[in-house]
């Protein structure tokens, strides 16, 4: 078989049973598709000796007629999972140099599972970004490009490594982590699928905290069945964190039927943003006639209080995120700025905390501290959660009345330049996350399905928005969107 | 259960230049709960491992680790709470204060500030003149130590033992109702009295076990009662934090110390300000830690790696079902049951070891002078060889024996203690030495008979002057008991010389 890399994970998985092909073929092809794909900068720590063992191993498995769900499947893992023995930056310089004495419970639930580890995907700093500029390692690039122009684009962010090392063909698969769209933002970007699930379904140990109570883990694949399989082998109960679900994980790939006759649609008309792009709008109503077609019934829903959610996120993440991060401190390790005689330990905190962390991830502390600060707690963090609340009681009200699932369209825009909001006002890359920080707030699973292609022939994205912990019903929606959009397009091999 | 009823103590003044002053003082006592592993770690709580051997990755607050609740914390926190008689949250929820310090690892403590496990709830203390204050507890609320930074290992560089990192406190926050350096000592005792009884801390102040920030602040006599009435603190005088006290002596020292500056301060035409000072025991003065300006701005909010703690109203009441007996029930019954006197029974009630003791020796046996003999003979020689209740070479069943000999008579209360001290160095069975050694005291009447007849016809002098003044007849109840090796029982042998002195 040639380009093995460019299989899904279903086909990959199927074709390892038949013995057409064997893990330790998928897994070179995919990583001589990362060497030779370095203009991306999708892979931050390559682990080909790692990847090669696991393999093998897995090949023997499937021999021996023991393969797990991704036996043998070959994926990227997100930097900001810890791997045990493997570089785990989270893309930020005070994390220099660490490697954890510990892995993931997600990653290694994947290696249960049987996956195989290609190595550590780029991302931005501790997932504070929507488009990969604040990463140590430089920024990610979108392997798709606008009609005949070569200027690079942004795969998204925060999990922009994950997003175009997928698209590229890669891995077959890639983890990502989601705190206000940081899987469903990129995945649109780039012509991919990435669901994250109800808050709580994945274990969040071992993966470097952002905002804890909107961090969740979730994969990135280029179907729906990939989205369904990965997800199964990701998520489960883990005693090690207090806020994980104890429900049974349902076999997902099951449920995929694409039979949605009868469930109904919401489309929430707050979702309609002053100066959205006619392509938007116009795909948001090509997927609402999909799903009609599909069978499934259209109703018009509000959700009142969607205005004021970027700005609750907008304190609630950077609040959170002031304390969590406050522990990176170049004491115990990470980077630790070189001290000038007499500097006491205040000048080690903040020349450390100042070489250590970007802009973007210093901003959000400051933010943090602020909203946090005695005088200002009620005004903005206490206001925020309330408002998290009434954001909260929108959908409940909406499924109370019968609605299975709501469509919006994941992002304001297709993929924009590199560089392009170097210059713009913070505010504006906060506004990518409009249509999926409402998602975390309510900690809801929500997947991006890639819908369409705009004018340039960049791909566009379709939100589903699903019930609590009904991940399986949300896919199989997915599903009928995807098999009725019928996206096959890919990027151009210009890397 | 019988109520223990004391009169409220006097408060205590100190005179200034110009009046005199009340002290109002209220306190946050840190104890540790025993407990094997950390509040959320599975790391060791062991004091005295080498440095940095109790770590757990999240106790280092590594990358990505996640704290998960130890509930027999909790279970020692709820225990705790019902032994102050408070009220106890079913919901509760931890919150992070936050702040840079090289032994605080995660950047921030997690407690509980907007919803503790244990609310209010009252502590009798007892000042031992037959005074008792009531303590009013405000909250008990369960928090993370911190680690311990070593700064005089070497001239360049600071260290830092995590093993007391995650360790849990509890922290019991008692209203502003202690009134004087006295009480305050006495307050922490009762609270580790409590503590111990129910095997919640085990009050060690020397290992930093149980440690107190003492709020201290002067009003005018007439305030207090006002605030009293009110609740209301600014009928109060502006208080000073003095941190990490843990020398009870030093805590009596201290406030004595802060009160006198702020009286000078307030007297002298200023304003006492609100800070946090710390106590110099060498110099014998409190000095400004930080000023209110200065004060940190802990940034608490809701900690969001830990769902509210929800507890169930069957376990905490299966826990108390489960309580041995407080100090104060304990009082109350030995008070009651043995006739003891409120000291004896403060004494003997000190500990749970002391209480247990006294019970096996009082049980079935005259309570008062079982009560006599453990704390005068036994707690006495005890305490001339350092040893504690639990170390003593006497047991309950050896002591009751000794006890059983004098009130059949079978020896006198001398004999006894010579007795005891042979149980006490070389050990045996009490009425088996006393046979043995033929210590067994005489009630045989025609003997003793005998021997006063001797001293009698021997000393006519002395008959003379003793009929004259009937006082003298204990001479020869002494010269009778020197005849006797001392065996006589001493009742008869007095009954005999009045006879036949014809007193």
């Amino acid at each position: 078989m040639s380009d093995l890399n460019k299989l899904t994970l279903a086909e990959a998985r199927d074709a390892l049973r038949k013995g057409d092909t064997t893990s330790v073929e998928l897994t070179e092809s995919c990583l001589a598709a990362i060497d030779a794909a370095d203009a991306l900068n999708a892979f931050v720590h390559k682990t080909p000796d790692i990847a090669l063992e696991r393999a093998a191993a897995a090949d023997t498995r499937i021999k021996s007629g023991d393969a797990p769900s991704m036996c043998g499947l070959p994926i990227g893992i997100k930097d900001l999972f810890c791997t045990k023995g493997v570089p785990s930056q989270a893309a930020s310089r005070i994390l220099e140099g660490f490697k954890p004495e510990y892995e993931s419970t997600v990653s290694q639930k994947l290696a249960d599972a049987g996956a195989v580890m290609l190595g550590k995907l780029n991302m931005d700093e501790f997932a504070m970004g929507s488009s990969n500029e604040t990463s140590v390692y430089g920024n990610a690039v979108n392997p798709w490009r606008r009609g005949n122009d070569d200027a690079p684009l942004t795969p998204g962010g925060s999990s922009g490594g994950s997003a175009a090392a997928v698209a590229a063909d890669l891995c077959l698969a890639a983890t990502g982590t989601d705190t206000g769209g940081s899987i469903r933002q990129p995945a649109a970007f780039t012509g991919t699928v990435g669901i994250k699930p109800t808050y709580g379904r994945c274990s969040r140990w071992g993966i470097v905290a952002f905002a804890s109570s909107l961090d969740q883990a979730g994969p990135m694949t280029k179907s729906v069945r990939d989205a369904a399989i990965m997800l199964e082998a990701m998520m489960g109960h883990d005693p090690k964190d207090s806020t994980s679900a104890e429900l049974a994980v349902p076999d997902f790939e099951a449920m995929l039927t694409g039979d949605i006759r009868g469930k109904k649609i919401g489309i929430p008309r707050e979702y309609h943003m002053e100066g959205m792009p006619a392509e938007i709008d116009a795909l948001w109503a090509e997927g609402r006639k999909m799903l009609a077609d599909a069978g499934a019934e259209i109703v018009d829903i509000s959700l009142p209080h969607t205005k004021y959610a970027l700005p609750a996120y907008y304190v609630i993440a950077p609040a959170e995120a002031s304390s969590n991060l406050a522990r990176y401190d170049g004491v115990r390790y990470g980077h630790r700025a070189t001290l000038a005689q007499g500097d006491g330990i205040t000048e080690m905190y903040e020349k450390t905390r100042a070489e250590g962390f970007g802009h973007e991830v210093q901003r959000r502390v400051m933010v943090g501290t602020y909203v946090l600060s005695a005088g200002f707690y009620d005004a903005y963090y206490n206001r925020a959660r309330r408002v998290r609340t009434l954001i909260k009681r929108d959908f409940e009200t909406v499924f109370a009345q019968g609605v299975d699932a709501i469509l919006t369209p994941a992002t304001p825009s297709a993929a924009f330049g590199l560089g392009e909001m170097t210059d713009a006002d913070p505010v504006q890359m906060y506004l990518n996350d409009v249509f999926t920080v409402t998602v975390n707030l309510a900690g809801l699973p929500g997947i991006s399905v890639p819908a369409g292609v705009d004018a340039q022939g960049l791909p566009l994205g379709l939100q589903l928005i699903g019930r609590p912990w009904e991940e399986g019903d949300l896919l199989n929606t997915a599903y009928a969107l995807e098999t009725a959009a019928g996206f096959v397009a890919k990027p151009g091999n210009w890397w | 259960m019988l109520d223990l009823t004391y009169e409220t103590p006097k408060i205590k003044t100190i005179a200034g230049a110009k009046h005199d002053w009340e002290l109002v003082i209220g306190m946050e006592v840190h104890a540790q709960v025993s407990s094997n592993a950390k509040l959320f770690s599975g790391a060791s709580t062991r004091f005295g491992a080498e440095p940095n051997s109790n770590v757990a990755f999240v106790d280092a607050a590594m990358p990505g680790m996640l704290p998960v609740i130890n509930e027999y914390c909790v279970e020692q926190a709820v225990r705790t709470g019902l032994g102050l008689k408070a009220e106890i949250n079913l919901v509760s929820a931890f919150d992070r204060k936050n702040y840079f310090y090289p032994d605080l690892p995660q950047g921030y403590q997690i407690s509980q500030l907007y919803h503790p496990i244990v609310g209010e709830g009252e502590v009798l203390v007892e000042l031992g003149d037959g005074t008792a204050r009531k303590v009013r507890i405000e909250r008990i609320h369960m928090e993370q130590d911190a680690g311990k930074s070593i700064h005089d290992m070497d001239p360049n560089m600071s260290f830092v033992d995590l093993n007391r990192t995650g360790v849990c406190l509890m922290e019991i926050v008692s209203r502003p109702d202690i009134r004087g350096p006295e009480e305050a000592a006495a307050y922490i005792a009762k609270l580790r009295q409590i503590m111990r009884y129910l095997g919640t801390c085990d009050g060690n102040m020397q290992n930093g076990n149980l440690r107190a920030d003492v709020n201290v602040s002067i009003c005018l006599p007439g305030a207090y009662e006002k605030y009293m009435e009110t609740q209301d603190f600014s009928h109060l005088g502006t208080r000073c934090e003095i941190k990490n006290m843990n020398s009870m002596r030093f805590i009596q020292q201290a406030i004595e110390v802060e009160a006198r500056r702020q009286i000078a301060i307030v007297e002298g035409g200023g304003e006492v300000e609100q800070e946090t000072r710390l106590y110099d025991p060498d110099k014998g003065e409190t000095r400004s830690m930080r000023s209110k300006e200065e004060a940190h701005d802990y940034r608490y909010f809701p900690d969001p790696d830990l769902m509210p703690l929800e507890i169930e109203q069957a376990w905490v009441d299966d826990i108390a079902k489960a309580l041995p007996e407080l100090p104060d029930e304990k009082k109350a019954r030995f008070i009651s049951d043995f006739g003891l006197s409120d000291y004896d029974a403060s004494v003997l009630t000190a500990d749970v070891e002391s209480a247990g003791y006294f019970e096996a020796v009082a049980e079935g046996r005259d309570g008062k002078l079982a009560a006599n003999w453990v704390i005068n003979e036994l707690f006495g020689r005890l305490k001339k060889e350092d040893h504690d209740i639990t170390e003593s070479p006497v047991s309950p069943a050896q002591l009751g024996g000794i006890i059983e000999l004098i009130t059949k008579g079978d020896i006198s209360g001398k004999i006894a203690k010579d007795l005891f001290e042979i149980v006490y160095t070389e050990g045996g069975e009490p009425s088996e030495i006393v046979e043995k050694r033929g210590m067994k005291q005489v009630t045989d009447t025609g003997a003793i008979e005998t021997a006063v007849d001797e001293v009698i016809a021997a000393n006519p002098a002395q008959v003379e002057k003793a009929k004259a003044n009937p006082k003298l007849a204990g001479w020869f109840v002494g010269q009778v008991m020197k005849a006797t090796g001392g065996k006589a029982n001493p009742k008869a042998v007095n009954q005999i010389v009045a006879a036949k002195l014809g007193l």
